[in-house]
C-alpha cells in the first residue's frame, strides 16, 4: 500500500474515525450473537464491511443543524450520529430504554435530538423525506444539509428518481447516497440495472455524480465533504454512489450463497477498518497496542450496553396506545 | 391423502397451473434464483426458465404495472410481492389499473391476473413490516381477494385465482408457509367466494379467515371443555364474501364473534358485523363481537406487539360477552 498523506488531518480526528469504525463493528457482533441467543428477533440487518460510508460521510456533519436518514441497515449510522450504544442495543432487546422505547427494533432506530431521522424500512420510501428536510433548511435560510443514505436495491425505485428531480429544480441541500454494497438481498446489482455506474444517473437530472471507494474511509470523508458544501453554500444536490461490500448477508436469514468465497474475501483483505489502522500505523498516529487496547475498551463497551439491554424493564401494556392518534 | 405444507402447496399450485397455461409467468423480487424470499417458488426457475420466472428489481409498482399490462394482452401473470408490506409501493397500479379497467372499458378489457405474497403480522418486524391489509384491497370494487389458512385451501384457491379472469389478491402469512395439512394430488379447485365451516357446533358462530383460524379453532376446543360448541366459519373469500354462509351460521347459533387480524376501524370485521345486523337482527340473541387488532401500529417489542393482536384469551372472553357469562 502506498504511504497516504495524511497530515492535513488532526490525530484526533482519525482516531475518532476509527474508533466509531470499530465500535460499530463490535456492537453488530455482539447483536448478531444476541440474535443466536433469541434475545433480538425478526430482521437484522448487519452493516459490517461497510462502517467507513457512514462513518465517513457523518464526519462531516454538525449535527445540531445538520440531518441524516437511512433505511433499515441503520445501526452503523446511528452510531456514527453519537447516539448512545446502550439505547440501541436496548432497542434490539425491544426495552422501555430503547432509542424507540421499544416499539422500533433493528430497523426503525431514531434521535430527533440529534437529527437521526432514522432507521426507515421500505425500499427507497424515505428519499423523498430526506428532500423535504432539506426544504425547510432552506425554507428557514438554516446553514444545514441533510445526507440520505440508501443502498443499490432502491435506485430503481421510483421515489429515488421523482425526488432527484424535485431537489434539482427546487434546488434542495441534500445529498444522496447510494451505499452500493453489490447485493440487493439475494441479487447482484448487475442484474437489475440498466448501467452499472450508478452516479450518471445524477445527469439526468442535472445533478452532479460521482463515484467514490468505500473501503478507504478518507476518501469518503473527501467526497461527501465536497458534496456537503456544495449542499451548503449553493444549495445543490449531490448523488454519490459510494462501492462498497458487506461481509454478512442480506439479514440473519440470508446465507448469501449468491456470492462466492473469493469475492468475500477479496474484500476483507480490503477492509475499511485495517486500512485505516495500518494508515495510522504507517503514519505514527498509533501503535498496535493502542489498537488493541482500544479495541478492548470497545468490547468491554459493547458488553456493557448488552447487559444494559438485559436488565432494562419491558414497556408497559399501557404503552401500547401511546402515541398514536386516535 | 398426503400431508405438506402450505408453503408447498401453493409451489404445486404454481407449477400445475404453469404446466397447463404457458400463459403463467410468475414476475416479482427474488422469486426466480434465490427461490423466493420465503421459498414458494423453489425450483420452478429451473424448470420454466428465466422467461417464465422473472426476477425483476425492487420497484414494485413499476413491476406490477408491468405485470398488469402483459395481463391486458392476454398473458396471466402471478406477480409475488415479497410481503404486502411492499404491496403499498403498488397500489395505484392494483387499484386504478387493474381493479378498474374491466369496468371503464365497458367490459372490453379484463386483467386476469393474481398478486400474491405473505399478509399480516409475522413477529418482531416492527410497524412498517407488520400490516394486515386484506380490508384494504377488499375495500375496492373490481379486485377479488382471497385468504386461504389451511394447504388445502391454498392450493385449490390459487389455482381458482390463476384461472380467473380477473385480478385476485392472494393473501398468505410468514408464520403459515409451514403450517401443515393433507392435500390431494393432483388438480383441484376451490371455489372463490365458497367459505368453508372448519368445525360444527350449536352455541356460537366464530367467523374468520386467514391466519387467525389457528388460535379460532384453539378457542372451539377450549370452549368444547366447557361445553360449548362453536361453528367455526372460514370465509375463505374476502371478496366476493360468502353471504349465505354467514347469514346460515347466524341463523343456528343467533351469536357471532368475527375475528380479523386488521384494525377495527372500517375494515372487514366491521363490514360482517353490520351485515349480520343488517340481514340476521332478528336472529341475534346478543350483539355482534369483533376481535380485531389493537387500534395501533404494531409495535416491535414481543409482548406488546402479541397484546396488540387477536388471541384465544380475547375470543373466549368475547364468546363470554356474547353468552352473556360473566367471568369470574
Amino acid at each position: 500500500m502506498m504511504k497516504k498523506d495524511i497530515k492535513k488531518y488532526k490525530p484526533e480526528f482519525l482516531k475518532e474515525m476509527l474508533r466509531q469504525m470499530l465500535l460499530i463493528r463490535r456492537f453488530e457482533e455482539r447483536a448478531a450473537q444476541a440474535y443466536g441467543l433469541k434475545k433480538i428477533g425478526g430482521f437484522l440487518h448487519l452493516y459490517i464491511g461497510q462502517e467507513a460510508v457512514a462513518v465517513g460521510s457523518i464526519a462531516n456533519l454538525d449535527l445540531k443543524t445538520d440531518y441524516v436518514f437511512t433505511a433499515y441497515r441503520d445501526h452503523g449510522h446511528a452510531i456514527a450520529c453519537g447516539m448512545d450504544i446502550n439505547s440501541l442495543m436496548a432497542e434490539l432487546y425491544g426495552k422501555e430504554s430503547g432509542c424507540s422505547r421499544g416499539k422500533g427494533g433493528s430497523m426503525h432506530f431514531f434521535d430527533s435530538e440529534k437529527h437521526f431521522m432514522g432507521g426507515n424500512g421500505i425500499v427507497g420510501a424515505h428519499i423523498p423525506l430526506a428532500a423535504g428536510t432539506a426544504m425547510k433548511i432552506k425554507y428557514n435560510k438554516e446553514k444545514g444539509a441533510v445526507l440520505c443514505f440508501f443502498g443499490d436495491g432502491a435506485i430503481h425505485q421510483g421515489s429515488f428518481h421523482e425526488t432527484l428531480n424535485l431537489a434539482k429544480i427546487w434546488n434542495l441541500p441534500v445529498v444522496f447516497i447510494c451505499e452500493n454494497n453489490q447485493y440487493g438481498m439475494g441479487t447482484d446489482f448487475r442484474r437489475v440495472s440498466s448501467v452499472d455506474d450508478f452516479s450518471i444517473m445524477g445527469k439526468s437530472y442535472g445533478i452532479p455524480g460521482k463515484q467514490v471507494n468505500g473501503m478507504d474511509i478518507l476518501k469518503v470523508y473527501e467526497e461527501v465533504g465536497e458534496a456537503v458544501k456544495r449542499a451548503k453554500e449553493e444549495s445543490t444536490p449531490t448523488l454519490l454512489e459510494i462501492k462498497t461490500y458487506r461481509y454478512k448477508g442480506h439479514s440473519m436469514s440470508d446465507p448469501a450463497r449468491y456470492r462466492t468465497k473469493e469475492e468475500l474475501e477479496e474484500y476483507k483483505n480490503q477492509d475499511p477498518i485495517l486500512i485505516l489502522k495500518s494508515i495510522l500505523m504507517e503514519n505514527d498516529v498509533i501503535t498496535e497496542e493502542d489498537f488493541q487496547n482500544l479495541d478492548k475498551m470497545i468490547k468491554e463497551q459493547v458488553k456493557a450496553s448488552a447487559v444494559f439491554a438485559e436488565q432494562s424493564p419491558e414497556p408497559e401494556l399501557k404503552t401500547l396506545y401511546e402515541d398514536v392518534l386516535v | 391423502m398426503a400431508i405438506i405444507t402450505y408453503r408447498e402447496a401453493l409451489r404445486q399450485a404454481l407449477e400445475e397451473e404453469m404446466n397447463r397455461d404457458k400463459n403463467v409467468i410468475i414476475m416479482g423480487e427474488e422469486v426466480a434464483r434465490y427461490n423466493g424470499a420465503y421459498k414458494v417458488t423453489k425450483g420452478l426457475l429451473d424448470t420454466f426458465g428465466e422467461e417464465r420466472m422473472i426476477d425483476t428489481p425492487i420497484t414494485e409498482e413499476g413491476f406490477t404495472g408491468v405485470a398488469i399490462g402483459a395481463a391486458l394482452a392476454g398473458m396471466r401473470p402471478v406477480v409475488e410481492w415479497m410481503t404486502l408490506n411492499f404491496s403499498i409501493q403498488a397500489m395505484d397500479q392494483v387499484f386504478n389499473n387493474a381493479a378498474k379497467m374491466l369496468y371503464m372499458s365497458g367490459g372490453q378489457l379484463n386483467v386476469p391476473i393474481v398478486f400474491r405474497g405473505p399478509n399480516g403480522p409475522a413477529e418482531f418486524l416492527g410497524s412498517q413490516h407488520s400490516q394486515a391489509l386484506a380490508s384494504v384491497y377488499a375495500h375496492f370494487p373490481g379486485l377479488k381477494v382471497v385468504s386461504p389458512a389451511t394447504p388445502y385451501d391454498a392450493k385449490g384457491l390459487l389455482k381458482s385465482a390463476i384461472r380467473d379472469d380477473n385480478p385476485v389478491v392472494f393473501l398468505e402469512g410468514e408464520l403459515m408457509y409451514a403450517w401443515e395439512g393433507e392435500v390431494p394430488d393432483g388438480d383441484y379447485l376451490v371455489e372463490i367466494g365458497k367459505a368453508d365451516l372448519k368445525k360444527e357446533g350449536s352455541d356460537v358462530s366464530l367467523i374468520t379467515f386467514g391466519k387467525p383460524l389457528r388460535i379460532v379453532i384453539e378457542a372451539a376446543e377450549e370452549l368444547e371443555k366447557k361445553g360449548i360448541h362453536a361453528d367455526v366459519l372460514d370465509l375463505r373469500s374476502v371478496r366476493p364474501m360468502d353471504e349465505e354462509a354467514i347469514l346460515k351460521t347466524v341463523r343456528k347459533t343467533n351469536r357471532a364473534v368475527i375475528i380479523d387480524e386488521s384494525w377495527p376501524v372500517a375494515g372487514m370485521a366491521s363490514h360482517i358485523g353490520w351485515f349480520i345486523s343488517r340481514n340476521a337482527f332478528d336472529h341475534l340473541d346478543a350483539p355482534v363481537e369483533l376481535v380485531t387488532s389493537e387500534d395501533v401500529p404494531l409495535p416491535y417489542n414481543h409482548t406488546l406487539e402479541l397484546a396488540a393482536q387477536p388471541s384465544t384469551e380475547k375470543i373466549l372472553k368475547a364468546v363470554n360477552k356474547v353468552l352473556y357469562i360473566r367471568e369470574a
